[in-house]
């Protein structure tokens, strides 16, 4: 469904993404991981284009997202996008965030966008909040409103940048377990995320990016198990020894 | 059609360009005399005593609230009868257009430059304050060795924005019958009947000064960046 | 000065009105609001612009911005003044040369404000928009100008005593605002010139002074509601 070919990408002089070759398809889950600036949140900024590419091609369901003529806010409404920093929209409430873009974009009546929104909401288990503001939810709640936002415009692909970084502890686990029944339900979803146990029990591969490549691509299991890049095999043995990964000890 | 030529050389050139030079030096005069009474009046507003500081404001206030034609009329045309007779005298045969003028354009300008430096006091942290306090030093010792010499890189930035102001405000000046650049625009026009020729070395005067301003002001944030303690 | 204000009064509000023209307090006021209204959509436009990807656009409005903010606002009413009655065909009267002299100086800064307050919402809001599908222009009206301009009022209600202060350029041709007014007062009582002006001055100082408490009211009454709570 979604493919890269030799994509490479630079911010001034720094280059951000090396000769990324990759192919994901339809219903999978792949997790994207890798230490900070490696690449893997500007990679998957690529597929709506909220980063632009200097090289390669990038195509999904066989169609070249750069092509000249493409219609880049059709090619986003079929993709959602989940932000780090939720950003929901703190004017609107939790229903109507979920309603703007399917009636601004003549998709669904305000009528049907409304049933469709509560119905979502009460999917990610906040059917009581459809009318409170952001500002009233914790940051956990607003992730999942967030998450209903995305759904909402019925997308066959949705993309996680590390939806649970800015959240406190405890409310991760709210947020992992919708991403974990949209998994179950089919969805075809690309997560960067630093959720090793959330990789390991939904991800169908794990991609470990570092400098701008793809250094390693394994099933979960053989990624933490037996990493092969010697960077992954550094990564890998960081996280299971957090607090001996540093100096002095 | 447009002659340029006009203003570029000959009498009417002379004109603008003795135009240009007296609004150069009611800005630099004002300048000169507003800064001071700025800090003054900043220093008022932050004094610890209520009075003192009410004063502040209400100074601020009353500038900042009438505009500055007003102000203008009132020197020129008020103030002056309220002198004694024999500085009224002596105002009258001198350049009491002038005189109005650079007072009016000083406290003005010195209103709005006040705060300018108070906000730029009190984004110093409290803490450096206390520091001088507890090291001794009196109100104004601390004010002058410990928070004005660090609040000035925040300050120089706002300050070169009201410098540009108040070369701008100069051209109000004309309405009491001060000689600078916008009259004598107007005094080639209605000699000349060249509207277009006089207001475009006008305006052109104007915006290379104002260019020189903001670049003087790009270049300190470029070379004095503000960094946080 | 009791006199004064009781012989005066009504022509300092409304100037000859309704013999005449609107004039005095009433009409510095009139001039102020409707120039300021008629600058808010010139205002929206350029900020927006300012914003805009497109070089083309950006920078002949980024240019026009600065000659208009490095040029004092006489000379704007002059230019006005002396050529609009070429360009339009019309003998312009005072009030329309200085209503299209405010729309035009106003806008641009409002533009300013305008740009700053988008600038200032940051482009977590604009991204979200954009990624579900929205174009640029409904992302725009219905995501961050509603939010932007909210931001923005205090700093509006400020616009707007500037404003004010501004149509006391129109004494100078001729356009009978209060200030012009005041003068003619002076003229006409001649020994008491400290008297009329000072009350000039209040009047502008209470007009004045009341709407910058407004904007300070409001700017408190929006930092008093609770932040929204999104982790740093």
């Amino acid at each position: 469904m979604i493919r890269f070919e030799g994509v490479n990408k630079w911010y001034g002089s720094y280059q951000a993404l090396v000769d990324i070759d990759e192919t994901i398809a339809k219903g999978e889950v792949v997790v994207v991981c890798g230490p900070s600036g490696s690449g893997k949140s500007t990679l998957i900024r690529t597929l709506n284009r909220l980063e632009p590419i200097q090289g390669g091609r990038i195509e999904i369901d066989g169609r070249d997202i750069h092509a000249p003529g493409t219609d880049v806010n059709a090619l986003r409404s079929r993709i959602g996008f989940v932000f780090q920093q939720f950003n929901l929209f703190p004017h609107l409430t939790a229903l109507q965030n979920c309603t703007l873009a399917p009636v601004q974009l003549g998709r669904l009546t305000p009528a049907q966008a409304a049933e469709q929104a509560r119905a979502l909401l009460d999917r990610v288990g906040l059917a009581n909040k459809a009318d409170a503001y952001p500002a009233e939810l914790s940051g956990g709640q607003q992730q999942r409103v967030a998450i209903a936002r995305a759904l909402a415009q019925q997308p066959p692909l949705m993309l996680f940048d590390e939806p649970t970084s800015a959240l406190d502890p405890e409310m991760v686990g709210e947020v992992l377990a919708v991403m974990r029944g949209l998994a179950r339900d089919g969805m075809t979803m690309i997560c960067v995320t630093h959720e090793m146990g959330f990789a390991r029990e939904v991800a169908d591969r794990v991609l470990f990016m570092d400098g701008g490549r793809i250094l390693e691509r394994a099933t979960p299991a053989d990624f933490f198990l037996h990493p092969q890049h010697p960077r992954a095999q550094q990564f890998v043995a960081d996280i299971r020894r957090p607090f001996a990964a540093g100096p002095g000890f | 059609m447009f002659d340029l030529s006009l203003v570029l050389s000959g009498s009417y050139h002379a004109m603008l360009v003795a135009g240009l030079r007296l609004s150069l030096e009611l800005a630099a005069l004002t300048l000169l005399f507003a800064l001071p009474l700025a800090v003054l009046v900043a220093l008022l507003r932050l004094a610890p005593v209520r009075p003192l500081r009410w004063l502040g404001f209400a100074y601020v206030e009353a500038i900042r609230n009438i505009p500055l034609l007003a102000h203008m009329l009132f020197w020129y045309f008020g103030a002056p009868e309220l002198l004694p007779e024999a500085l009224k005298e002596r105002l009258y045969e001198g350049d009491i257009e002038v005189i109005s003028a650079i007072v009016a354009l000083t406290l003005y300008t010195a209103a709005y430059m006040a705060e300018d430096i108070r906000s730029g006091v009190r984004a110093i942290a409290p803490v450096q304050f206390e520091a001088g306090r507890s090291l001794g030093l009196g109100f104004l010792a601390t004010m002058r060795l410990v928070i004005l010499p660090q609040a000035l890189r925040i300050t120089v930035p706002p300050l070169i924005s009201q410098t540009l102001n108040l070369w701008k405000n100069t051209s109000i000046a004309t309405v009491i019958g001060v000689g600078e650049l916008m009259y004598q625009a107007a005094q080639v026009e209605s000699a000349s009947f060249r509207s277009f020729e006089a207001f475009a070395f006008a305006t052109a005067s104007y915006l290379s000064v104002s260019l020189l301003i903001t670049g003087l002001a790009a270049w300190y944030q470029h070379r004095y960046p503000v960094r946080a303690a | 000065m009791r006199d004064l204000i009781d012989t005066y009064w009504l022509y300092f509000l409304v100037g000859q009105y309704p013999k005449g023209p609107l004039g005095g307090l009433a009409l510095t006021v009139l001039l102020a609001a409707l120039a300021l209204l008629l600058a808010m959509p010139l205002g929206l436009a350029l900020g927006v612009a300012r914003l805009s990807l497109w070089r083309a656009v950006r920078w002949p409005v980024t240019a026009l911005v600065f000659v208009v903010r490095g040029t004092p606002l006489l000379m704007v009413v002059f230019w006005a003044y002396f050529f609009l009655p070429t360009l339009t065909g019309y003998k312009t009267g005072q009030f329309s040369t200085m209503l299209i002299a405010l729309v035009v100086f106003d806008g641009v800064y409002l533009a300013e404000i305008v740009r700053a307050g988008i600038v200032g919402l940051g482009r977590g809001q604009m991204e979200a928009a954009r990624s579900l599908g929205l174009t640029h222009f409904q992302a725009l009206r219905s995501v961050v100008l509603p939010q932007a301009l909210r931001h923005m009022l205090p700093s509006l209600v400020n616009q707007f005593v500037s404003t004010i202060k501004e149509t006391s350029l129109g004494y100078i041709i001729g356009l009978s605002e209060v200030s012009f007014i005041a003068t003619q007062i002076n003229t006409q009582v001649f020994t008491k010139p400290a008297q009329v002006y000072l009350c000039l001055g209040v009047a502008y100082f209470v007009l004045c002074f009341g709407l910058s408490r407004l904007a300070y009211g409001i700017e408190s009454r929006g930092k008093r509601r609770p932040p929204p709570r999104v982790p740093a």
